[in-house]
């Protein structure tokens, strides 16, 4: 298949998927913790939540990107002698893709699970309390259940554009499906052939995340009455 | 030196011409992503499939792939084919600026037209009913009422698509161009100081995102005053 690059592209595929799917995990656990931070009662925290959201959303992904593997890479280096180490630090391309996809998402689900959050009614939070739960677990079994269904439609989107954006990876040097198809294409001059295989690709992963998260939508909103206007 | 202003400093202008870049490939993008998707908004609420289901397909395809695929395609990949070479349009899809307003267009006009498909269809019933009642053609109906009308009200998600616009031209300096993003990649490989470089760009990109975001605020004032909240 596609003189002999098939499998290497396949294998880029799969990278792809993990870098995804990883920095995704990131993301959510990140997201998590702006959405709590903004909500918060606290003014200080409350603002660090908004500035993390604010500055990270309003800078192109590709700039983030480079400025976190290349500019990240230089600063460690930087700070790491002052510490008294003296080897030179290397920072792997996977590591930092799904460190800084994380962390760009990360602002982009905060935003995503603070909706999700306020439009839960407040009296299922005080009736956590009623029953002397603590806040942490009024959080995690009374809230985070009720702000998934909430969420999906809002986390589809994040999930679609952070897969596309994890093509951008590419760019500093990770050898993912997209770098892959381009080095093939390079190597035979057949560059279209094999970047449109990518965007196949790409369309059918994008595809059936549509279709998984449709599914969820439907069994987490399975209590919940549908209004036909 | 943990933080190197000097360099910054002294590179100031070459940000500021790449500042001109990015305006300028915004604004032709978005010129001709807008005239694309009117007509492509237009064929999505079609009920003829045969109407409806190219549009759909093309919006489907750009908005399932990543930007930086289909600026490939166009930059690297035309070029794979003989036909392409030898025809008139070759000067123009050889050239790097081209291609990107081409692919920056293209993208933009899928997810625009799905936004005013959107509008179109959550267009007060009344709006429609008033206009056929005092005898409008169709023609004249979407003249002046279902276009007016669903584009102001597509505003807010459109100045959403806006800034997403502004960022994805970052790609440019992917294939070679100077905006913002390749003056800060300049800077870097110049004096190796990559985090000054981009930090920088960053900041630049994040004053045009708040000023953008505070014209949309204008004009949303302007074209969507009637469905403000009233002000006590």
């Amino acid at each position: 298949m596609l003189n002999g690059y098939g499998a290497t592209i396949l294998d880029g595929v799969w990278l792809t998927l993990q870098l995804s799917l990883l920095s995704m995990v990131v993301a959510i656990a990140l997201g998590l913790f702006g959405a709590s931070c903004r909500l918060s009662p606290l003014k200080w925290l409350a603002l660090l939540g908004e500035v993390y959201a604010t500055v990270i959303r309003g800078i192109p992904d590709l700039v983030l990107i480079l400025l976190i593997f290349y500019g990240g890479q230089d600063m460690v280096n930087r700070i790491a002698p002052l510490l008294g180490y003296e080897d030179y630090i290397d920072i792997n391309p996977f590591v930092a893709g799904v460190g800084t996809l994380g962390f760009i998402y990360g602002a982009y689900l905060s935003e995503t699970f603070r909706g999700a959050f306020m439009s839960i009614p407040k009296g299922q939070g005080e009736a956590g309390m009623a029953y002397g739960m603590s806040p942490l677990r009024v959080f995690w079994r009374i809230l985070v259940p009720q702000m998934i269904r909430l969420a999906i439609p809002g986390f589809t989107n994040n999930w679609l554009v952070l897969i596309k954006a994890s093509a951008l990876i590419s760019l500093v040097g990770l050898q993912d499906m997209m770098a892959r198809a381009k080095s093939a294409g390079d190597a035979t001059h057949e560059p279209f052939t094999y970047i449109l295989a990518a965007a196949g690709i790409y369309l059918a992963i994008t595809s059936v995340s549509l279709l998984v998260l449709r599914y969820l939508e439907r069994r987490y909103s399975a209590g919940v009455k549908a209004m036909e206007i | 030196m943990i933080f190197d202003y000097n360099v910054v400093l002294d590179s100031l202008p070459l940000y500021f011409a790449g500042v001109l870049v990015t305006l300028k490939l915004l604004l032709v993008a978005l010129a001709f992503g807008l005239v694309l998707a009117v007509p492509l908004g237009l064929m999505r609420v079609s009920k003829q499939s045969v109407v409806n289901f190219p549009a759909w397909l093309y919006t489907y395809a750009i908005r399932g792939t990543p930007m930086l695929v289909q600026l490939y395609l166009l930059y690297y990949g035309l070029a794979q084919f003989e036909a392409v070479r030898a025809s008139v349009l070759w000067p123009y899809l050889s050239n790097a600026t081209f291609c990107a307003c081409l692919a920056f267009a293209i993208n933009t006009s899928a997810y625009s037209a799905e936004i005013l498909a959107g509008s179109l269809k959550t267009i007060p019933p009344g709006e429609i009913e008033a206009a056929k009642a005092v005898g409008m053609s169709r023609f004249k109906l979407y003249r002046r009422i279902l276009l007016p009308s669903a584009l102001r009200r597509a505003l807010p998600q459109y100045s959403n698509e806006v800034i997403m616009m502004l960022h994805t031209t970052s790609l440019a300096s992917v294939v070679t161009l100077i905006d913002i993003t390749g003056a800060a990649k300049t800077v870097s490989s110049q004096y190796y100081l990559p985090f000054e470089a981009y930090i920088t760009a960053g900041l630049f990109y994040l004053g045009l995102t708040f000023i953008l975001v505070r014209l949309f605020k204008l004009a949303e004032r302007r074209w969507l005053a009637y469905l403000a909240p009233r002000k006590a």
